[in-house]
């Protein structure tokens, strides 16, 4: 490494055996897995600051961030899948079409820059990074910014933060915005052609009805199953969104620490992300089969 | 499935004998490739692409780290100020951006390749083990997939280039192990579909060794699902190894590397935007083009699709 030096012989074992260096490696692993079955992923070599500590300082970021990002995809993905079925083969359909895949194949780095280039630096609409502007100090209750500056009742804390909130909900969105329309697309079409609906036009239903309340009610199941497995994508997508817009995240926070070489940070990083992804994938599972009685039946 | 597709075929065959004979694999697949204009277009340019990527020394005007000091950050040829030379214009060190993006090409396409054939292999054969060997292979092997898949894939590529140290070598063996459960998961069905048919009886019958019956006669039968799957895991290796390269842990500085190529102009956004664009736009284009030939890809040889 560059400026590397000698260093005393006996400050560098007593930080191996400090660090438990001197062990063989699996009497570590042994040591490290104990540890872990007490939610005690070691302390950062570089803050030495407990992991877990360290991790839900920055999690509520990500968590606002990923939430806002989903709701966004999830609230113009829906109506947009729905109209591009019920204008399938019309020129409306192939366009969102169109706009889907080339969101489904963005580069969200680049697009991430493109965006600040264009609304933040020419039309100065919005901040270029970070959480909020650095005129205001709010004191953290939940850790998450919009509820902790309305909490504050500052004037224009709120609005710095959800200022700064737009444009990396719209970089991070981009792409399950666009698999949740073409998700709805492809339902809502399949569910178009069963018996029940054709049933509900004989019965003489008004076509909002049936698109609302007959069709989109069966559409929405495999809809939910997409929502729930972009959270793994989202959380990948956080890492480079959060380095693009320098959002004190968990994906700034690892990727900083690769460079640090602070191995705890990122074992005990991914670690927790990953028992996160396979949380929520759980509960969209039960949540699938809560909405959908055939699979409850099935059992 | 199984059922339906022989009555239809004893039905074909009765009604019109002759004159529905059934066509070549090769020839059914491409008319129904052909009806996909998205895909078609995908596939003119991955082959033009492909053409520019192997002659790039023949293409490309220049070498893509010849410097010209004497022109440095000029814009495209169609904004003021342009350089005749440079078509697309130059970066900040004075490298020609057109001959740059197409040496890309080559990085990017042979990314591809190899995490493809890498993931592939690896994960065709645990799925074979596991889908043919069940009991304890199959638990372990499956395990292991869903342990990689729990950790979402660039963060699990990230933290395997840490370990191994950034290069580009590291970032495309990261990135295919990353991508092995899908593999693994898509060969392990397909062999739980296909062992029980009765061909697959009639050759172990007749004497078919483990590795033949696995490779000659069950293989060649799951190709379409593999083939879909590799063309969308190309795009998407594509897309990772720039993510990589943007972070700086993919392929180094001087490579003309479409993500590094990206992050290393960052700083010359306001003042030279081409600069940053171009290599978006490349990285873009050919991923979108690789998306829409795995869609079409899907519609031709995805036996359910094809009867709706």
């Amino acid at each position: 490494m560059l400026g590397e030096r000698r260093i005393d012989p006996a400050y560098h074992a007593a930080m191996l055996e400090r660090l438990g260096l001197n062990r063989p490696l699996w009497e570590q692993y042994g040591l490290y897995l104990g540890q872990i079955a007490r939610a005690d992923f070691g302390k950062s070599i570089v803050t030495n600051v407990p992991v877990i500590e360290e991790f839900f300082a920055r999690f509520p970021a990500t968590i606002e961030l990923s939430l806002s990002a989903m709701l966004f995809a999830v609230v113009l993905g829906i109506p947009i899948g729905i109209f591009a079925a019920l204008r399938r083969g019309r020129i409306g359909d192939h366009m969102t079409i169109g706009a889907a895949m080339i969101g489904q194949s963005m580069p969200i780095f680049w697009w991430g820059q493109l965006l600040i280039m264009l609304v933040s630096i020419n039309l100065g609409w919005t901040p270029v990074s970070g959480r909020i502007s650095a005129a205001f100090s709010v004191p953290s209750e939940t850790g998450f910014l919009l509820i902790d500056t309305l909490l504050s009742g500052k004037k224009g804390a709120f609005g710095s933060a959800l200022s700064h909130l737009i444009l990396p909900t719209i970089v991070l969105g981009t792409i399950p915005l666009a698999i949740i329309a073409r998700m709805t697309r492809s339902a809502v079409i399949e569910v178009l052609s069963e018996d029940y609906i054709r049933t509900a036009k004989a019965k003489g239903l008004r076509p909002l009805r049936i698109v609302g309340v007959h069709a989109l009610r069966n559409a929405l199941i495999p809809v939910v199953t997409i929502v729930g497995l972009q959270t793994g994508t989202l959380l990948a997508g956080a890492v480079l969104t959060e380095t693009i817009f320098s959002w004190p995240g968990i994906g700034k926070w690892i990727v900083g620490s690769l460079d640090k070489r602070d191995y705890p940070v990122i074992q005990g990083g991914v670690l927790v992300i990953a028992t996160v992804v396979m949380c929520v994938n759980l509960l969209v599972d039960l949540i699938y089969g809560w909405i959908n009685p055939r699979i409850r039946r099935a059992r | 499935m199984t059922t339906t597709t022989s009555i239809d075929k004893d039905q074909e065959t009765k009604n019109e004998p002759l004159a529905m004979a059934p066509l070549p694999p090769w020839r059914e697949f491409w008319r129904y490739f052909r009806q996909n204009k998205g895909a078609l277009i995908g596939l003119i340019y991955i082959v033009a692409l492909v053409f520019v990527a192997i002659f790039a020394d023949f293409v490309a005007l220049f070498s893509p780290d010849e410097q010209f000091r004497d022109a440095l950050l000029k814009p495209p040829s169609w904004l003021e100020g342009s350089d005749p030379r440079f078509l697309l214009g130059t970066d900040p060190a004075g490298r020609d951006i057109l001959s740059r993006l197409i040496h890309g090409a080559r990085v990017s396409l042979l990314i591809g390749t190899i995490v493809v054939t890498l993931s592939l292999t690896v994960g065709v054969i645990l799925g074979l083990l596991a889908g043919s060997m069940r009991g304890t292979v199959d638990f372990l092997i499956m395990r292991l997939m869903d342990v990689i898949l729990s950790v979402p894939s660039l963060l699990l590529a990230l933290v395997i280039v840490a370990i191994l140290d950034k290069s580009l070598v590291n970032a495309m063996i990261a990135i295919a192990i990353t991508y092995i459960p899908n593999y693994a998961r898509l060969a392990r069905s397909s062999v739980l579909a296909e062992l029980s048919k009765d061909y697959v009886t009639a050759s172990r019958v007749s004497g078919a060794g483990y590795l033949r019956l696995m490779f000659k006669t069950v293989l060649p039968n799951c190709m379409g699902p593999l083939i879909v799957l590799a063309s969308l895991i190309f795009s998407g290796a594509i897309l990772d190894a720039a993510a990589l390269g943007f972070l700086g842990l993919g392929a180094q500085a001087p490579t003309a590397e479409w993500g590094t190529m990206l992050a290393d102009t960052l700083q010359y956004i306001r003042r030279a935007p081409w600069v940053v664009t171009t290599p978006g736009v490349m990285i873009l284009i050919t991923v979108l083009a690789f998306n829409l030939m795995g869609d079409g890809l899907r519609d031709a040889l995805d036996p359910k699709l094809k009867r709706s």
